[in-house]
């Protein structure tokens, strides 16, 4: 027998005390400084004198419970039972003990053929969507990509080659859950929504009609029952009233593709946080393994790794020798396209008389 | 009463043809397709969803279906998903999500992510993620009543489940002080009580949209709460950085004086550093607390004793206006005395009843603020403009000054009431 389902517990988020390594609890907000001793490994040394290991290992971020496990058996055998997540789906082995990091490494690798590294000046995990898997309104399936274009760059994962960290996200719709970054993949669409007139009661219309960003829907009677219209003058393909109404779809799988961004910034350090820029679009959305993606994020990344100064993010090192020598580095033709006209598009031009000749 | 063991009858089992997924075991990096397999011998459904998920390939065209489904008493935390391919795939009919709301900084002990693990694989198909975008740990594949169940189990066993919907999202955080010298503030103790606080606005989708927040301890936004919520709070001091000048030579003696100048003294936004023989000069006055020296000189350079936050408003992703990212809202206060907690609660409230209030639906506080301004929202809430709120001040010269604006006819002053507030002007007949 189960007790009654009534009523939400309100029980909120789990006490982290009972989750910290104890290293980590008796050291809590005296730690002192951290060294990177090899790719994939820090130690975080605190005012104490205690130290803690840190061993970083790339995760799919999809695992059934049994691979679940096989993370815990490892925490268990060399970490007190303790471990964490980082937000790039990496996973993170702690402990005290410095003979533990070889150990906790063959392990990871012999028993989850996870690969260590995602720390420093690395290509990090790459955060992403659901994708096909399980969303209901994805036109391509982030993990795959994901899985492919990791296969390329494990190696700069196990390495700390970068000029600065390299974050990289994909995402399977244009709301881009997988959000900015230094180097970010986004579906496009190319035509307003197919509507399906005969399915319009399952939505509420005014809502449909008020989420367009660019006011281009509007009510009409279809046949006699009350639908909408889109104005494709005015529609962006932005698929904002796919996710309110999903009799309103804008995927198509013969014309989708894939675009690829660069120059996200999260962090307020040096110059502030920055936002990612049009980098190539058109790329075929091309499963099972996206190598269009692939080789377009290869080419980014040799470039930045060949001209990028010490501590430049991607988007730092492109401001800094010019858009220009970024598309001729990169061999992506600049269109018009590229240029934009959005609400701020005024602000986005060289308004100087700059130029590298 | 139901029985509580949802492992009923068994999924169909069912061959496994998937050509294209299989190319995606080849490669160095772990792959979900070899992981779920393995899986699939336990939990059949798990074949028919790969089965699925090669058709998508195969058409490139999706075949989910969302819906809602609430356990009872809550608004959120369970995605409804729903398979257009049943009939193929009877075990996807109904195929879930739960969002549960892990530990702040995605800390675990093993003991509790094996109970979470042992209860993902009790009730449905069990497939795990760490974690979801939004910073929730996500279960994939329940039916409705296996969805249930499951909830049941999770909160026995000390977790709830998280927001969807308009609702308060998940909130996530960095490690913080658990583990890093940058924090500036208790990240993890600020995500616990911020959640607790607002559970009920979590469980029930009340707001006119999501609202997120993520809590990063310094300015390098390890949450990337900058791009990523509604309301980004990031650690920061007051007065000087702490300088060990014993360590700056140290720094110097090791790397060369041209490494201190080309990725010290030059990157900084404000250029407050300078030499002295081994010595640094900070213009304490003009830093800005990027973070940036501190980073590159980590031993050598610390963030001030006079710790707290600022919180900032508005970062999200693209749909509708565009991107955004979060603006200075708070320069400074403290977040360690329970004042202080109730300090940034008081807030948070008065952020949260202005919009709703007033915002449209689907409408995130940024383009709320966007469409009636920064000044319109700064007196909605009560707070004073001040500069650090802004990059610069307006080009434009078109201003309704109320403090300026005439007398009206009848003689009283213009006390020109808000857009928000101002009833419809009825003509006298």
């Amino acid at each position: 027998m189960s007790e009654s389902t009534m009523g939400p517990r309100n029980q909120g988020a789990p006490d982290y005390n009972e989750h910290i390594h104890p290293v980590m609890a008796k050291n809590y907000g005296d730690w002192d400084y951290h060294e990177r001793l090899k790719p994939g490994v820090i130690r975080y040394v605190s005012k104490s004198g205690d130290s803690l290991y840190v061993v970083r290992a790339g995760s799919p971020r999809t695992m059934s419970p049994a691979t679940v496990h096989k993370v815990c058996d490892i925490a268990d055998r060399y970490c007190d039972g303790f471990l964490r997540f980082t937000i790039r789906c990496n996973v993170e082995f702690s402990t005290p003990k410095e003979e533990n990091v070889e150990l906790i490494i063959k392990a990871v690798k012999e028993e989850l053929g996870f690969p260590i590294g995602g720390t420093g000046n690395s290509v990090s995990n790459i955060t992403h969507t659901q994708g096909w898997l399980h969303c209901n309104l994805p036109a391509t399936d982030a993990a795959g990509s994901v899985k492919a274009l990791m296969d390329d760059l494990i190696g700069e994962f196990e390495k700390e080659e970068m000029p600065n960290r390299v974050h990289i996200s994909a995402s399977c719709c244009q709301i881009n859950c997988g959000s900015h970054a230094d180097i970010s993949i986004i579906v496009q669409h190319h035509h307003a929504p197919r509507i399906d007139h005969k399915n319009m009661m399952i939505c509420e219309l005014p809502k449909v009609v008020a989420i367009c960003p660019a006011a281009a829907i509007r009510p009409k009677m279809m046949n006699g029952a009350t639908s909408v219209e889109v104005v494709d003058e005015k529609c962006m393909y932005c698929g904002a009233c796919h996710g309110q109404c999903p009799s309103m779809e804008i995927r198509d799988a013969d014309t989708d593709t894939l675009s690829i961004w660069v120059g996200g910034k999260a962090s307020s350090t040096r110059g502030g946080p920055s936002q990612m820029k049009l980098a190539t679009w058109g790329l075929p959305n091309n499963p099972p393994r996206w190598p269009e993606v692939s080789d377009a994020v290869r080419k980014i990344l040799a470039a930045y790794k060949e001209s990028g100064k010490p501590w430049e993010r991607v988007g730092e090192w492109i401001e800094r020798i010019g858009w220009a020598k970024f598309f001729e580095m990169t061999g992506f033709p600049f269109t018009r396209y590229h240029i934009e006209d959005g609400p701020d598009a005024l602000t986005t031009l060289n308004r100087s008389s700059h130029v590298r000749l | 009463m139901a029985d509580n063991t949802t492992e009923k009858k068994g999924a169909m089992k069912m061959d496994l043809n998937t050509p294209m997924l299989d190319q995606l075991e080849d490669g160095p990096w772990p792959s979900f397709v070899t992981d779920l397999k393995g899986h699939a011998e336990k939990r059949p459904q798990v074949g028919q969803l790969l089965n699925q998920l090669e058709e998508s390939y195969e058409n490139r065209w999706n075949y989910w279906t969302g819906a809602v489904v609430n356990v009872s008493g809550y608004g959120g935390g369970i995605i409804a998903r729903l398979s257009q391919k049943a009939d193929k795939y009877p075990d996807l009919a109904q195929f879930n999500t739960i969002r549960v709301i892990p530990p702040p900084g995605f800390v675990y002990n093993t003991t509790k992510l094996r109970e979470l693990a042992d209860i993902a694989e009790k009730h449905g198909a069990g497939i795990m993620q760490l974690h979801g975008m939004t910073g929730d740990l996500l279960l994939l594949g329940y039916d409705n009543a296996g969805s249930f169940a499951a909830a049941e189990d999770i909160m026995k066993a000390g977790f709830d489940i998280g927001g969807s919907g308009g609702a308060l999202r998940t909130l996530q955080c960095c490690v913080g002080q658990a583990r890093c010298e940058m924090a500036c503030y208790d990240t993890m103790k600020a995500t616990r009580f911020l959640t607790n606080r607002y559970i009920d606005f979590l469980h029930m989708p009340e707001f006119m949209y999501k609202f997120k927040f993520k809590l990063s301890g310094c300015a390098n936004d390890c949450a990337n709460a900058t791009h990523r919520s509604d309301m980004p709070i990031i650690g920061t001091w007051r007065g000087p950085m702490q300088v060990d000048q014993a360590k700056v030579a140290e720094f110097i003696e090791e790397k060369g004086i041209e490494a201190v100048i080309d990725n010290v003294l030059t990157r900084c936004p404000t250029r407050c550093l300078s030499l002295k023989g081994k010595e640094l000069i900070v213009d304490n006055e003009n830093c800005v607390r990027c973070m940036h020296c501190i980073n590159v000189m980590h031993k050598a350079l610390k963030p001030g004793v006079d710790k707290g936050i600022s919180i900032l408003l508005g970062g999200k992703r693209t749909l509708k206006i565009g991107d955004t990212m979060g603006f200075m809202l708070v320069p400074f206060m403290k977040l360690e005395s329970d004042e202080d907690y109730e300090a940034l609660a008081n807030l948070i409230d008065n952020v949260w009843e202005f919009w709703n209030d007033n915002a449209h639906d689907h409408e995130r506080v940024i383009e709320f603020i966007s469409r009636v301004g920064l000044g319109t929202f700064l007196k909605g809430i009560g707070m004073e403009a001040e500069p650090a709120m802004v990059a610069r001040p307006r080009t434009s010269p078109y201003i309704k000054f109320e403090e300026l604006a005439p007398p009206r006819m009848g003689g009283e002053q213009n006390q020109n009431p808000p857009v928000w507030q101002r009833e419809p002007e009825v003509q006298e007949s």
